[in-house]
């Protein structure tokens, strides 16, 4: 099999299509972010160069290609050097699994949408989130500077922290399918997508995804007030601009995951599963018959730049957590809640199974949001208690 | 208070930028579309002119002498009624204004005795180098409209030889 070169040959154009698409994905993320927080502080944003600014990622890049590359005399330049790298390879290498359109068959054979079908694909994701902050860490570490040692540790220490969380939301998207292929993840959510199912799973997604990428309320490595620039404050030129592009792709790929994992992947709402916007609808012409393959890799397009914007609203509206409010968030209300969701969803699914009753099933996100509810009274009910102790 | 209010709250803000989103932006397109300055904007100074094209300075150097910033040079030449540039004994010959070192507080102005030097509405001063920071009195000088007003002008003798001491008003703004 491994002698069949059209299956190398497809395997590498769909590698260096999902290379391109991250790389120019993360060119127009930062117009698209430019542009929509401009708007919401009620500016217009890059719009000189190119119609509608269009062309000023080139100019950014063209400009950062050209720029000065310094290291500091007392870096440790082996990491130093390979920091940047470290931290942009996993974010590519993460998009391997994501499916991002269903199975068809062209040029006599079929062609399936993802670089890599994994069958613990949920626990790659994982693995290879975690390899990134390696990178944040040692680009801290070498630069022999106060700012970046401890942009590097705070992000270590976060990223530590919510990946907790982040796992046990992993772990209710696995139970609920029951299965860790993303491609299986995917088709069970043809009925229903799991951010229906449990809510405040992917609402504990969400929020440990955006502490997992650095972003704002939880930019805490690169909190520009406190620490210049944070990790990559000693960064310059083409070395910045891979960490730059690191996080703008990690971004991407981490709400493709969350489109994956809680939005229904490649596939259409739940409600237009038997309609024409079904990816699964076969449109015959003449002889022959396409499926709506095509629309798997829009609607996934569609998801993440929806849930893109969702990141930028956030970045725009509040402000930055301090740090111990941040670690004890992390600890004290995510992972426990996290904790009861999953437990809620298994034994949700569990007795659902043993008493053939679909009600224990819709159980699932009611009790769920409750638990939610009762964590905020309780987040509440301690604020409270910290305002009067220090009244 | 409710318990909700946690909730509420960050509901709010993401109402509040989302809200913000549909409103026009304010950004001025700036080369293309310009803003009026306010009526008192000081700017690039003017040398201002009397109707028939004579200039109003007469070379007297107090604004020079008022200059905080020692900005101004000012040389003073002999008007004659074959070659006069201002009414009475003399004109600037040279009048150099260093935009580098001016402040634009507009002491120049209030020390002008014929309301000669204006502070303008012109803001766009950029420069590629020191030497064409400096600004001279052709580049000051106000334009004409006709060229029998350019100076110096050829006049019947004795009209403008008397001391030129301009009717002031009070300040219209």
């Amino acid at each position: 099999m491994l002698s069949d070169w059209t299956l190398w040959l497809e395997w590498f154009v769909k590698a260096v299509v999902v290379t391109l698409a991250l790389l120019a994905g993360f060119a127009y993320l930062t117009w698209y972010e430019r542009r929509a927080l401009a708007r919401i502080q009620t500016r217009i944003g890059p719009n000189r160069a190119g119609p509608f600014g269009l062309l000023q990622p080139i100019a950014d890049a063209v400009k950062l290609i050209f720029k000065e590359e310094l290291t500091p005399s007392k870096a440790d330049r082996i990491i130093f050097f390979w920091a940047p790298i470290i931290t942009l390879v996993p974010s590519i290498i993460i998009a391997a699994v994501i499916p991002w359109g269903p199975s068809f068959s062209a040029f006599g054979r079929e062609i399936t949408l993802y670089v890599a079908d994994i069958n613990v694909g949920v626990l790659y994701l994982m693995s290879i989130a975690s390899i990134a902050v390696y990178g944040i860490v040692l680009a801290g570490w070498s630069s022999n500077s106060k700012y970046a040692m401890l942009g590097g540790l705070r992000a270590s220490a976060q990223m530590i922290s919510y990946e907790l969380a982040l796992g046990f939301s992993f772990a209710t998207v696995i139970i609920l399918a029951d299965s860790m292929r993303l491609l299986d993840i995917v088709e069970r959510q043809e009925n229903m997508w799991f951010a229906v199912v449990q809510p405040v799973g992917a609402l504990i997604f969400w929020i440990a995804t955006l502490a997992e990428v650095n972003r704002a309320p939880f930019d805490m490595p690169e909190a520009e007030q406190e620490l210049t620039a944070g990790y990559h404050s000693e960064y310059s030129g083409m070395k910045f601009a891979l960490f730059f592009m690191a996080e703008y792709q990690k971004m991407i790929v981490i709400c493709a995951i969350a489109a994956t994992l809680y939005f229904g992947g490649f596939r259409e709402f739940w409600f237009l599963k038997d309609t024409i916007f079904s990816v699964d609808y076969a449109w015959t012409l003449g002889s022959w018959q396409i499926t709506n393959w095509f629309l798997g890799p829009l609607y996934i397009f569609v998801k993440v730049v929806v849930l893109l914007f969702g990141m930028i609203w956030v970045r725009a509206t509040w402000p930055r957590i301090r740090y111990d409010r941040l670690m004890s968030f992390g600890w004290k209300v995510m992972l426990p809640l996290s904790l009861a969701i999953t437990f809620i969803t298994a034994t949700g699914i569990v007795l659902a199974d043993i008493f053939n009753n679909r009600l224990y099933f819709w159980a699932i996100p009611v009790v769920s949001t409750l638990v939610g509810l009762f964590t905020v009274v309780m987040i509440y009910r301690e604020l409270r208690r910290k305002a009067y102790e220090r009244a | 208070m409710s318990v909700l209010d946690p909730i509420i709250e960050l509901a709010r803000g993401l109402g509040t930028t989302l809200k913000m989103m549909l409103e026009r932006p304010v950004t001025v397109q700036y080369p293309e579309q310009k803003r009026q300055v306010r009526p008192r904007f000081r700017g690039r100074h003017v040398l201002k002119r009397y109707e028939n094209g004579l200039e109003k300075c007469i070379g007297c150097s107090l604004c020079a002498a008022a200059c905080p910033a020692d900005a101004i040079f000012v040389e003073a030449g002999e008007n004659t009624d074959e070659e006069r540039y201002s009414p009475g004994e003399r004109y600037a010959s040279t009048y150099e204004i260093n935009m580098i070192r001016c402040i634009y507080c507009g002491y120049c102005e209030d020390a002008c005795p014929t309301e000669a030097i204006v502070l303008g509405d012109n803001y766009e001063l950029s420069f590629f180098d020191r030497r064409s920071a400096i600004y001279t009195r052709e580049m000051l000088l106000e334009s004409v409209s006709s060229p029998e007003m350019l100076t110096p002008q050829k006049v019947e003798p004795g009209k403008y030889s008397r001391r030129s001491v301009p009717e002031m008003k009070d300040p219209a703004d």
